[in-house]
C-alpha cells in the first residue's frame, strides 16, 4: 500500500500511519528501531530497497529524507507512506521537503521516531565531515556512513578519521567482515605462535583495503604494506598474506563468489565468500548498536601502521 | 584455547567457525540424518561456519557409492534446508562426502573408516579430528564404540579431537543410564560425548535464560512468593504412527518428561549462573535438579492415559492398542502428568506440574508461569473466579514468542475487568528465519563448545525423579484411555484439582 501526502506535515503523517494501522490490520508491533536514511534523492529507490531487505532481519520504521531539488523554492513537505508489500517487513515513510534550508531536519523527524527504540542514521551518498554533530547524527545512537562514496582512499579516511566519534560505522569496515572472519579463524585452528609480517593488495583507493592493511596493523602491531595491484575485474581486495612462524597463510579473491585460503601443511581450499549486497551489510550494522570500538581504533590508529607499496 | 591476535575481545563480529574436521554418520540411512542433520551442516556451510575441508562421511550397510551418497544428500538438502539451494556452496561440501558401507560388528567395515578418514586427513586437510554422531539405537552403541576402538579411530595424536554425539534416549531409568554411559565412556573421555537434547538448541529455549537474566523485571517475582504455579506442556496432536516399535515400552515419561521437559524445568527454576559458561549453567540446572524433591504418593501425584480410536479434527484415527506393531496388553502411555515440588527457597509452595502427550488437542510446548491472584476487594471479577491468574506464557513452539495474560478495563460506565494479552512473537520481532536447532548444536560440537548439552549427571539426576512413577506404574494394569484431540484422561485433570487448580488451554 501507497500513501502520497502532498503539502502535509508531521503530525498528518502519524495520523495517517496510525489510522492505516487500524484500517489495514498493518501490523506495527515489535519493530526493534527507527532508521533515518539523509540522500541527495538520486538513489532513492535503491537505498530504500536495501533497508526494505535488511528489514527482514530487524523489523523497522524507516524514514527517508530526500533533500529538495536545487531549484525547489516554496518551502512545505511532500510524503509517502509504503506498507505491507510494499515495505518489506517494516513501514517506510519518504519525507520530500522542499524550499532551500527551511525545515529543520531534526523538528522534521522527531515526531515520527518510535518511542524508545534506538535510532540510526545512514547517509548513503555523502559523507559529513562529522556525523555526530549533524542535526540527526545527534538525535542517532549509530551513525553510518559509506566512505567508498567518496573515491579517495587513504585521504578520505583521514577526514573520516577527524571527525569520528564512537558510535560511528562506515559500509566499507562491514565489506571486510568475511575476510577478517576468515583471517581470524585461520589462526585460530593453524599451529602458530606468532606473525611476522602481513600485507594487503587491492585498489588502494578502496577503503575497504586500507580499513583491512589497518586492522592488520593494529592487531599485529607492526606495518602492513599495501600493494597496491589488483587485476581487472577485483574492485576492493585483491589479497591478504600472512608470514608467521608456522609458514604463510594466504587468501585470494578469485572472482566475485570465491576465494582461495592456502596454509601450510594443507591442501588449497576454496572459500565461497561472496561480494555481498547492501542490504546485507546493513543488516549486519544494525545487529549491534553499541559503539564498534575496534572500527574507531583501526580508524584513529590503525592506519598509521599502513605502508604503500610503491 | 591458544591466544588469537586477530581476536579482539571487543570485536563482536568476527563469527566463530569450526575447525578442519569431519563428521562421521552412523545411521546414515535413517530419517534424522536425512530430514535434519545434512540440512543442518548445508545451512551451516551456506552461513560460512564451516572450514571449507569439511567432510561428511556416512556409515551403514547399503551398498551405495559416493555418487549415489551424494545424489541422495542433494535431494534431501532441496527438500529440507533452510537456505535456498546453491550449486556452489554444495559443490564445496559434496568435495568431502564419502559412504562407507559396513555393519557394525564388522572390522573390515571400520578398518575402511579408518581408511577414508586417513585419505580426507590427507586431501581435505580435516586435520586429524573426527565426530562420530550416534544415530542409531543405544544398544548397538557398544558394538560402535568397540568397532572404533579397534580400529584406533578413538584417539587422535596431539592436538587432535576425536567426538561423539549421542541422542536420547540415555537409558531407560538411572541404572541403564549409568551402564550405557560407562560403555560410552570407557572409550571416550566424558568431555567428548556430547548427548543432544535438541530442545536445548531451540532459539526460544535459550531465550529463558535471556528473558530472566537480561531483564529485571521479572526475576523479582520469579519466585513462589508471586508465582503459584507452573506449568509445562508439551503436547502433540500425532500418534505414534511409524515410531509404534520404538515407543512402545517406552512412553510418554520416557521419551519427552525425562528429557525435555525436565531440561526446561531446570531453565526456568533454576538460579542465576555466574557466567553462561558451560559449566557455571550446568551447575545451577544440576542444583535445582537435585532439588526435585521425590514424589511422595504417586497415585495423586502423577497421571497417565493412552489414546483411544476416535475421529480427531475430521479424521477417524486408530487408538494406541490397535496402532501396527502395538501388543494388545501394551500398559505403555501415551500421555504422562507429573506433579513436582522443587525443595528451596524459591520455589517451596509453588508446585511444577508436567505434561506430554500424544494425539491431544494441538501441538504445542510451552512453559505457563501461573501467578498469584491480586486482592480481590476492589474488584468481584477476581473472587467471582471470572478473572484468570496472571501468566507469562513462554511458547517453545510452534508460533514461538512470549505472552502475558493481564485484567485491564472494559471501556465503559462501569468499572469492569477483563484479561487481555500482550504478546511477542519471534515471528514479528525478528522475521529472518530462525537457524535449526541442529545448526547451532553441531556447530557447538565442531567447536568444542558444549553449554546445550547435559552431562551424565543431569541424566542421573532426571532418573532419579522418574524412575519411581515408572516403577509404580509397571505394577499397575493399563493405563487410563483417553479420545484422541482432548487434553488427556481425567485423572490427569484429577491431578490439579485436588490442589484446587486447573490445566490451562494452551
Amino acid at each position: 500500500m501507497i500513501i502520497e501526502l502532498n503539502d502535509t506535515t508531521s503530525t498528518q503523517i502519524q495520523k495517517r500511519l496510525i489510522q492505516a494501522r487500524e484500517e489495514g490490520g498493518a501490523v506495527a508491533l515489535g519493530r526493534v528501531l527507527t532508521f533515518l536514511i539523509h540522500t541527495d534523492g538520486a538513489k532513492e529507490e535503491k537505498v530504500i530497497q536495501a533497508a526494505n531487505d535488511a528489514s527482514r532481519e530487524h523489523p523497522m520504521r524507516i524514514v527517508v529524507i530526500s533533500e529538495p531539488a536545487s531549484d525547489s523554492d516554496t518551502p512545505g513537505l511532500d510524503a509517502e507512506i509504503r506498507l505491507g508489500g510494499d515495505a518489506g517487513a517494516s513501514e517506510v515513510v519518504i519525507l520530500r521537503p522542499t524550499g532551500q534550508g527551511d525545515n529543520y531536519l531534526a523538528g522534521l523527524v522527531n515526531g515520527l521516531l518510535l518511542p524508545d527504540a534506538p535510532v540510526v542514521t545512514w547517509w548513503p551518498d555523502q559523507c559529513p565531515d562529522c556525523m555526530a554533530d549533524t542535526e540527526l547524527g545527534q538525535i542517532s545512537q549509530r551513525r553510518i556512513l559509506d566512505s567508498l562514496e567518496m573515491g579517495s582512499g587513504l585521504h578520505g579516511l583521514e577526514s573520516v578519521a577527524k571527525g569520528y566519534r564512537p558510535g560511528d560505522t562506515d559500509l566499507a569496515w562491514s565489506r571486510i567482515t568475511g575476510w577478517r572472519t576468515q583471517l581470524a579463524a585461520t589462526l585460530d585452528y593453524l599451529d602458530v605462535t606468532r606473525v611476522d609480517s602481513a600485507r594487503v593488495a587491492g585498489v588502494p583507493d578502496n577503503p575497504s583495503v586500507m580499513l583491512l592493511a589497518g586492522w592488520l596493523g593494529l592487531t599485529l602491531g607492526h606495518d602492513v604494506s599495501v600493494d597496491a595491484t589488483a587485476p581487472m575485474g577485483i574492485g576492493g581486495v585483491h589479497e591478504v598474506v600472512l608470514v608467521t612462524d608456522g609458514g604463510e597463510v594466504r587468501l585470494t579473491r578469485e572472482d566475485d563468489h570465491t576465494v582461495e585460503l592456502s596454509v601450510p601443511n594443507q591442501p588449497d581450499f576454496s572459500l565461497f565468500l561472496p561480494r555481498r549486497p547492501l542490504a546485507s551489510l546493513l543488516a549486519e550494522e544494525l545487529r549491534r548498536l553499541a559503539p564498534d570500538t575496534v572500527y574507531g581504533d583501526v580508524l584513529t590508529g590503525g592506519l598509521r601502521w599502513v605502508r604503500r607499496a610503491d | 584455547m591458544k591466544p588469537n591476535p586477530l581476536r579482539l575481545p571487543e570485536d563482536r563480529r568476527l563469527a566463530r567457525i569450526a575447525g578442519p574436521s569431519s563428521l562421521v554418520i552412523f545411521g546414515v540411512t535413517g530419517d534424522l540424518a536425512f530430514k535434519k542433520l545434512i540440512p543442518a551442516i548445508y545451512d551451516l556451510a551456506a552461513g560460512g561456519l564451516l572450514h571449507p575441508g569439511f567432510s561428511v562421511v556416512g556409515y551403514g550397510r547399503r551398498d551405495w557409492d559416493d555418487e549415489q551418497f551424494r545424489a541422495l544428500i542433494k535431494e534431501s538438502i532441496s527438500a529440507h534446508a533452510r537456505e535456498a539451494f546453491s550449486d556452489q556452496v554444495f559443490d564445496t561440501l559434496a568435495g568431502g562426502l564419502r559412504f562407507v558401507e559396513g555393519t557394525f560388528d564388522d572390522d573390515s567395515g571400520f578398518k575402511r573408516l579408518a581408511e577414508v578418514l586417513a585419505e580426507l586427513d590427507a586431501e581435505r586437510g580435516t586435520a586429524g579430528n573426527h565426530a562420530y554422531y550416534f544415530s542409531i539405537p543405544p544398544s548397538q552403541f557398544p558394538v560402535v564404540t568397540e568397532g572404533l576402538a579397534r580400529a584406533g579411530l578413538t584417539k587422535g595424536a596431539h592436538g587432535q579431537w576425536r567426538r561423539v554425539i549421542i541422542e536420547k534416549p540415555f537409558g531407560q531409568d538411572e541404572q541403564s543410564a549409568a551402564e550405557l554411559n560407562q560403555t560410552v565412556e570407557r572409550v571416550f573421555p566424558a568431555e567428548s560425548v556430547f548427548r543432544i537434547d535438541h530442545y536445548l538448541g531451540k532459539e526460544t529455549v535459550q531465550n529463558i535464560l535471556a528473558l530472566r537474566f537480561a531483564n529485571s523485571m521479572y526475576e523479582p517475582i520469579w519466585n513462589a512468593h508471586y508465582v503459584d504455579h507452573v506449568q509445562i506442556t508439551m503436547a502433540e496432536d500425532i500418534g505414534v504412527g511409524s515410531r509404534a516399535g520404538y515407543y512402545d515400552g517406552i512412553g510418554a515419561a520416557r521419551d519427552v518428561i525425562q528429557n525435555h521437559l525436565l531440561q526446561l524445568l531446570a531453565l526456568t527454576a533454576m538460579e542465576e549462573p555466574v557466567s553462561l559458561k558451560a559449566e557455571d549453567v550446568r551447575a545451577e540446572k544440576e542444583k535445582v535438579l537435585a532439588a526435585v524433591a521425590p514424589l511422595g504418593h504417586i497415585p495423586t501425584s502423577a497421571a497417565r492415559g493412552h489414546y483411544l480410536s476416535g475421529w480427531q479434527g475430521g479424521q477417524h484415527v486408530k487408538g494406541y492398542l490397535e496402532e501396527d506393531g502395538i501388543p494388545q496388553d501394551s500398559r505403555t502411555e501415551t500421555y504422562a502428568a507429573i506433579r513436582l515440588e522443587v525443595n528451596n527457597r524459591r520455589w517451596q509452595g509453588a508446585p511444577f506440574y508436567l505434561r506430554a502427550g500424544k494425539r491431544l488437542g494441538r501441538r504445542v510446548t510451552e512453559i505457563a508461569v501461573v501467578f498469584k491472584d491480586a486482592p480481590s476487594h476492589l474488584f468481584p471479577e477476581i473472587k467471582q473466579g471470572q478473572l484468570g491468574q496472571n501468566a507469562l506464557v513462554i511458547r517453545v513452539q510452534p508460533d514461538e514468542g512470549v505472552t502475558m495474560r493481564f485484567a485491564s478495563k472494559v471501556p465503559g460506565p462501569a468499572m469492569q475487568v477483563r484479561n487481555v494479552t500482550m504478546d511477542f512473537g519471534y515471528g514479528h520481532a525478528f522475521t529472518e528465519t530462525s537457524p535449526e536447532a541442529y545448526e547451532r548444536l553441531i556447530l557447538d560440537v565442531l567447536r568444542g563448545d558444549a553449554p546445550l548439552f547435559p552431562r551424565h549427571r543431569e541424566v542421573e539426576l532426571s532418573w532419579r525423579i522418574l524412575d519411581p512413577v515408572m516403577r509404580y506404574w509397571e505394577e499397575q494394569g493399563q493405563p487410563e484411555g483417553y479420545l484422541p484431540g482432548t487434553w488427556g484422561p481425567a485423572s490427569a485433570d484429577q491431578l490439579l484439582v485436588r490442589d484446587n487448580r486447573v490445566w490451562r488451554r494452551p
